[in-house]
């Protein structure tokens, strides 16, 4: 038995897991600048006040080191507190909270205690933000043991990973996409769950492999559209979660196509794109590779506020189909 | 970094490059565009600069080695930069034997056989895998890629084995090595031969007139002060105008097969082989049908000069859209010819030879030649090639014709 399917938007469906969540168990909470009478930043809590009251809608002073904090200590006293940040980039300012407590605390008490608590980052450019409200740090919180970095690229996916972070019994980072907000998709009424940890093939191909998160994967998949009219066969993978790396999913992909290319909208440099070269040049697939792997990420550049340039500042659809097509041309 | 000195490609259908000279030594100091080597292409002679300044060193290709295009076979190293370990002992591995199957595009027939200077070859990890796997040596396969990049599909090519058979055992023969013409002849008439269809036309031309002309217009030819002729004209000369002026008169038949579509030609350029030793060049005669038979002459006798010296430009035998091919100098009565790309059509001329043919039902001594042309039946048809073919004898009938 399947609930019927219906369609939502991307920020609906967050806003359907937060209440699925917070009905289901009443040590949920939300915490975040402007998510009470405002309804958040990008309209995400909506009206959850209205519903669960100013005790479970917190509305916090402008300090996110400060919300971090008492939400590390919720989380270490039994709570289950769901932070809001009203762009990924304010991050900064609670890293201390998150990388030195958050992160540690499990290790550091001999896992007698745990921070089941669950960070949301409006995150990526796109929206003319500029340089302080456009980046995309997923990577540097990937980069931490102890936490776990998710970025859903679907109303699916937004929701199902956001109940999978929620139910998490260690601090889960969610990268949301500004740009996806308003995207709409199909959204189960049920509270199922994505696992954390398990990427997708959103599309099967015999030739490339391209790795994507979040919003590129959608520009990979129009890239695969187009290239499949070439006779070039891209399987697109949604990486889903950048911690832990779901590395078997991109192994076996490579050893099939033979090719990857990594597209991301973080700075390539030192960025999730590296990573996972360097994963495929470490593992058995190395001995698959009929090409070099490609990266595809963000200008090494803080995202600049003119329109034109913000757009080239990341992985545009027609460079990834001129890459991409590059990488394979001629060659199958 | 040191800078790597490669050796360029300077003519489209270049694929290898012989060292003809080096004009510097390994130690010596050298300044950007200076003179450092000189190569034989596959048709020209060309004279190679300096990327940079610095120190030559770690030179891979001694003089009279063949290199492919895009090989490194120096390094260029800045004052006081530590030199790489020398690889002088590694003598620059043979141009190899197993070529991917030729394809019909000429970025493809540039991509020969690659090896590193350096004695390293260019592979992509599965393509190594494949290599080692099958037990063939990556030496022996060639890199379709950048830079000569050996991928998947190069391996599996070199599997599946050359075309031609090769001698395993030694056997009582002597190896010849092959220059960059002879590569560049194989590689062009088999893609000419395996992806034009050809088909082939003949007729037999009396050449009674055309002799005599040839006399009158030879013995009458003013004399220099030395007493010197100012032109003496040979039937090819006259052959070359008669095919100049048959593709004028046939100006469907002036054409060369494209991509985009039939490229039909304003002026009448006529291509004519010229044997050297070792191969042969096609030097283009432009705009024939524009010139009297004494500049086509002239011209001619200069195009196959600089032919035989190997010192035509590549502009002088690119283009045309056909070309004259003349074995009759050996006796040849007939024969058929290969199309030499891009041209849609070549012409084999046979010897002139006495022959009876039957005139008012008697049997006639007359002088014949017999012609042969090949066309490349995408671009021109049996009746169109019929059409030029009867235009060319008749302006060889009746080379009065030709001053009309």
């Amino acid at each position: 038995m399947t609930a019927p399917l219906r369609e939502l938007t991307y920020a609906q469906a967050i806003q359907e897991a937060l209440a699925t969540a917070m009905d289901a168990d009443e040590r949920v909470f939300l915490m975040g600048e402007d998510i009470g009478v405002y309804g958040g930043a990008f309209q995400v809590t909506g009206d959850l006040v209205h519903r669960f009251g100013e005790d479970r809608v917190m509305d916090t002073p402008i300090s996110e080191l400060g919300a971090a904090g008492v939400a590390v200590g919720a989380a270490l006293a039994g709570s289950r507190p769901i932070l809001e940040f009203q762009f990924s980039d304010f991050a900064t300012l609670a890293m201390e909270q998150i990388v030195n407590q958050a992160a540690k605390m499990r290790f550091m008490l001999g896992g007698k205690v745990s921070v089941p608590l669950v960070m949301r980052f409006p995150s990526g450019s796109g929206t003319g933000a500029a340089a302080q409200h456009s980046q995309s740090l997923e990577a540097w919180l990937a980069h931490v043991p102890g936490l776990k970095v998710v970025q859903p690229s679907t109303p699916h996916d937004a929701k199902g990973l956001l109940l999978a972070a929620i139910d998490d019994p260690d601090p889960v980072m969610v990268f949301e996409h500004k740009l996806l907000y308003k995207m709409k998709g199909e959204v189960p009424e049920d509270a199922y769950r994505i696992p954390i940890g398990k990427a997708v093939v959103r599309c099967e191909g015999r030739h490339v492999t391209i790795v994507a998160t979040s919003i590129m994967v959608h520009r990979a998949l129009e890239a695969a559209d187009v290239l499949a009219g070439e006779g070039i066969e891209v399987e697109v993978i949604d990486l889903r979660t950048l911690r832990p790396l779901d590395t078997a999913t991109i192994i076996e992909s490579v050893k099939k196509t033979t090719r990857l290319a990594c597209v991301y909208e973080g700075v390539k440099t030192l960025g999730i794109g590296a990573e996972i070269s360097a994963l495929i040049a470490e593992s058995e697939a190395f001995d698959y590779l009929d090409a070099p792997i490609l990266r595809l990420g963000g200008v090494d550049s803080p995202i600049p506020y003119n329109p034109v340039l913000e757009k080239a500042a990341v992985p545009q659809t027609p460079g990834i189909i001129e890459k991409v097509r590059n990488l394979v041309k001629g060659r199958i | 970094m040191p800078v790597e000195v490669i050796l360029p490609k300077v003519d489209m259908d270049m694929a290898t490059g012989k060292i003809a000279k080096w004009h510097v030594k390994e130690g010596d100091a050298v300044k950007k565009g200076g003179l450092l080597f000189e190569i034989e292409t596959d048709k020209a002679a060309m004279e190679i600069d300096a990327p940079s300044d610095g120190i030559i060193r770690n030179i891979t290709a001694a003089e009279g080695a063949i290199v492919p295009v895009g090989h490194a076979v120096a390094l260029i190293y800045q004052e006081g930069e530590a030199a790489l370990a020398p690889v002088a002992s590694q003598p620059l591995p043979p141009v190899k034997p197993i070529a991917p199957a030729p394809r019909p595009d000429a970025e493809q027939m540039a991509a020969l056989p690659a090896a590193s200077a350096f004695g390293r070859f260019p592979a992509t990890p599965l393509a190594r895998r494949l290599a080692r796997e099958g037990g063939i040596a990556l030496e022996n396969i060639a890199g379709s890629g950048p830079r000569g990049r050996i991928a998947a599909m190069d391996v599996q090519a070199a599997l599946a084995g050359p075309a031609v058979p090769q001698h395993v055992e030694p056997g009582n023969f002597d190896v010849i090595p092959v220059d960059g013409m002879r590569r560049t002849i194989a590689q062009r008439l088999t893609l000419s031969k395996q992806t034009i269809p050809h088909f082939y036309l003949t007729v037999n031309c009396d050449l009674t007139r055309l002799s005599e002309i040839r006399e009158r217009l030879n013995a009458h030819a003013p004399r220099d002060a030395q007493k010197l002729p100012a032109w003496k004209l040979s039937i090819n000369d006259f052959i070359i105008k008669a095919m100049a002026s048959a593709l004028n008169q046939v100006p469907d038949a002036n054409v060369t097969w494209a991509d985009e579509g039939i490229h039909r030609h304003r002026s009448c350029d006529v291509g004519v082989a010229v044997a050297v030793e070792g191969g042969l060049f096609t030097p283009v005669v432009r705009a024939a049908e524009t010139k009297t038979l004494s500049q086509i002459s002239k011209e001619m006798k200069d195009l196959a000069a600089r032919a035989r010296a190997r010192k035509l430009l590549p502009a002088e035998y690119q283009g045309g859209t056909t070309a004259i091919s003349n074995l009759g100098m050996y006796g040849i009565e007939q024969f058929t010819a290969i199309i030499n790309p891009p041209h849609a059509t070549i012409l084999a001329v046979g010897a002139g030879m006495e022959r009876f043919v039957p005139v008012n039902g008697l049997p006639v001594l007359r002088s014949q030649m017999t012609c042969t042309l090949s066309c490349d039946h995408r671009a021109v048809d049996g009746a169109l090639g019929a059409q030029l073919l009867a235009a060319f004898r008749t302006f060889i009938e009746e080379p009065a014709l030709m001053l009309a």
